[in-house]
């Protein structure tokens, strides 16, 4: 019996490392990404409405082959030509704590999507829905917002910048607890 | 019952025999480099089979032989102890001539496939992406580059140099029907010189695991004749056919309109996208996504509506298009003759 066990026990502890990360590379919804309406504020009387994306967010941010999806498409689709590899260029950088229009998932897709007027081209239509989450996702990465065990590691080649994943959380970066 | 038994075998070893024919076979040489290889694999498999039946012998007779009665068994015969001791020296003296043998076999063996390619006049760029084949035709002038996907066409009896890297991790280039594999290493060129004895259609395959899509990253060589071969390269260099119908001029909007235009290339067009296979010509090619499919209007609707779901993983998202949009692009594409 309790040998039984001894052998059990191993192999069930085995048997949990085939559990793998889900890799959604469909869209969510049959029917498309669909469109979802960006409030120009979210101020709003009587307390703020949850927003309609907070799954989808939710569910892109602490996974890891969203994550580096999104790292290889900032590359495919030229970010870096405006933001190098997080440090900043022509547009403002993505590894600091200041945050223009918001550090949450929801307005760094609406960045992406929509533009913003001092310069940020909108990819509306040029990126599908589920990949400018993939990017949203992993611009946070950048300053340390996302799960270490889900941040990618580092290249092959040289990197500018720590491996997104050892990225200290920018808004904590130098000031003591 | 009997009697079906041979016939029932011989037809197994028919079929079986059966699979080493065809477009993908290294036992089915169709040019110099793989001849050599193949013979390599017959004399290396013959003699080792022939060495193996003699030790077989050696170890069964003994069992079988019913031992001599000794009248004596604690005296030492010299003689018979020489006897063995002259056997076992011959037969590591053997084994050293044939393992010596082989391996000289094997260097003059690459020896001459090195030598294939030295006085080629043709030399391609390989460079493999996750999970795809990108091809460029080197030339002189910068005008008759050619970049294509794919679909790798050659001069038929000429050597031709293949210079394979690639971008993301390691594949390997082989198409067993003209030479043996060959990896493909991020930051490295590796070089392969292969040459088709006959005008044909050779496939070959990635194999060196590369992710989810490894088993759907074939390739295809096509050996023609000279002067088909100048021909294909000729029309590939020029830019894509303008759009003939209403439908597809309307698919050609949208493909610029949508996200088709930031990972491909249409030449002549503002589609630009060096990320994924160029489009110029892709309705002349024979496949689709790497060999998964044939080329048909159907399949590159099929493709276009759901890459996911025909290569789940591969780096083309899923598009989100209505109908309408769907069939105007596929009438683009399917004039990118
Ligand atoms: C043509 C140059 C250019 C390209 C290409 C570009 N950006 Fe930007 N981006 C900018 C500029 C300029 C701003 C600042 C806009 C402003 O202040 O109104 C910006 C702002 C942003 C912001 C908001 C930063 C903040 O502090 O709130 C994010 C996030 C961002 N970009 C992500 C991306 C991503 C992801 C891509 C690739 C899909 C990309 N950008 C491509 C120029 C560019
Ligand atoms: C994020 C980049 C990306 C986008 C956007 C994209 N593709 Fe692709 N496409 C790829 C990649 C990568 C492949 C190669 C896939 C493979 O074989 O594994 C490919 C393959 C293809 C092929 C087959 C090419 C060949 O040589 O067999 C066609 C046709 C195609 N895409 C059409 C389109 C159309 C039409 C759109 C717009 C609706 C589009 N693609 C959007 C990346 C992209
Ligand atoms: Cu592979």
């Amino acid at each position: 019996m309790r040998c039984a066990v001894a052998v059990l026990f191993p192999v069930v502890l085995m048997l949990v490392a085939c559990q793998r990360e889900e890799r959604d590379t469909r869209p969510q919804s049959a029917l498309g990404s669909g469109e979802q309406p960006t409030p120009v504020t979210t101020l709003e009387p009587g307390g703020q409405r949850p927003s309609p994306t907070d799954n989808k967010a939710a569910s892109f941010e602490a996974n890891a082959f969203h994550l580096s999806e999104g790292k290889r498409l900032f590359g495919w689709f030229n970010c870096s030509g405006c933001h190098a590899n997080g440090g900043g260029g022509m547009g403002p950088a993505l590894m600091d704590e200041k945050w223009i229009y918001g550090s949450s998932m929801e307005s760094i897709h609406a960045t992406i999507r929509d533009g913003r007027p001092n310069g940020m081209p909108s990819f509306r239509d040029k990126i599908p829905d589920d990949q400018i989450w993939e990017l949203a996702a992993f611009v946070r990465s950048l300053s340390g917002n996302a799960p270490s065990s889900a941040a990618p590691s580092r290249n092959d080649d040289m990197m500018a910048h720590p491996s997104e994943n050892r990225m200290p959380n920018a808004a904590t970066l130098g000031k003591s607890p | 019952m009997k009697r079906f038994a041979p016939i029932a075998f011989a037809t197994a070893i028919a079929l079986f025999l059966q699979g080493c024919a065809g477009w993908q076979s290294a036992l089915d040489p169709k040019g110099p480099a793989a001849s050599e290889l193949a013979w390599l694999i017959w004399f290396f498999t013959g003699l080792c089979a022939a060495v193996w039946v003699l030790v077989m012998i050696a170890l069964a007779l003994p069992l079988m032989m019913r031992p001599r009665e000794r009248a004596e068994p604690l005296v030492i015969d010299a003689d018979a102890d020489n006897r063995k001791l002259r056997v076992v020296m011959t037969a590591i003296g053997l084994t050293a001539v044939i393992l010596v043998g082989l391996t000289l076999l094997s260097f003059f063996a690459n020896r001459t496939l090195a030598a294939i390619g030295s006085d080629a006049a043709l030399t391609i760029r390989i460079t493999g992406h996750q999970w795809w084949w990108e091809v460029r035709y080197e030339d002189a002038t910068p005008s008759h580059i050619l970049t294509t996907a794919n679909e790798i066409h050659i001069p038929a009896g000429e050597p031709v140099r293949l210079l394979i890297t690639s971008t993301d991790v390691i594949h390997s280039f082989w198409v067993p029907s003209l030479s043996g594999k060959l990896d493909l290493i991020p930051g490295h060129m590796n070089v392969l010189d292969i040459k088709a004895d006959k005008p044909g259609v050779y496939r070959g395959q990635c194999a060196e695991f590369c992710g989810a899509q490894h088993a759907n990253m074939g390739t295809f060589i096509i050996a023609e004749p000279r002067e088909k071969f100048d021909a294909w390269w000729n029309d590939q260099l020029q830019p894509a056919a303008a759009p003939m119908s209403d439908e597809a001029k309307a698919g050609e909007d949208l493909f610029l309109k949508r996200p088709c235009v930031m990972c491909h290339k249409v030449g002549g067009t503002p589609a630009g996208g060096t990320v994924a296979p160029d489009l110029t010509h892709i309705a002349s090619r024979q496949t689709l996504a790497a060999g998964t499919l044939t080329m048909s209007r159907g399949n590159l609707a099929a493709w276009i509506a759901d890459p996911q779901g025909i290569k789940p993983g591969s780096h083309m998202p899923v598009a989100d298009l209505s109908g309408d949009e769907l069939n105007a692009i596929v009438a683009y594409l399917e004039g990118l003759k």
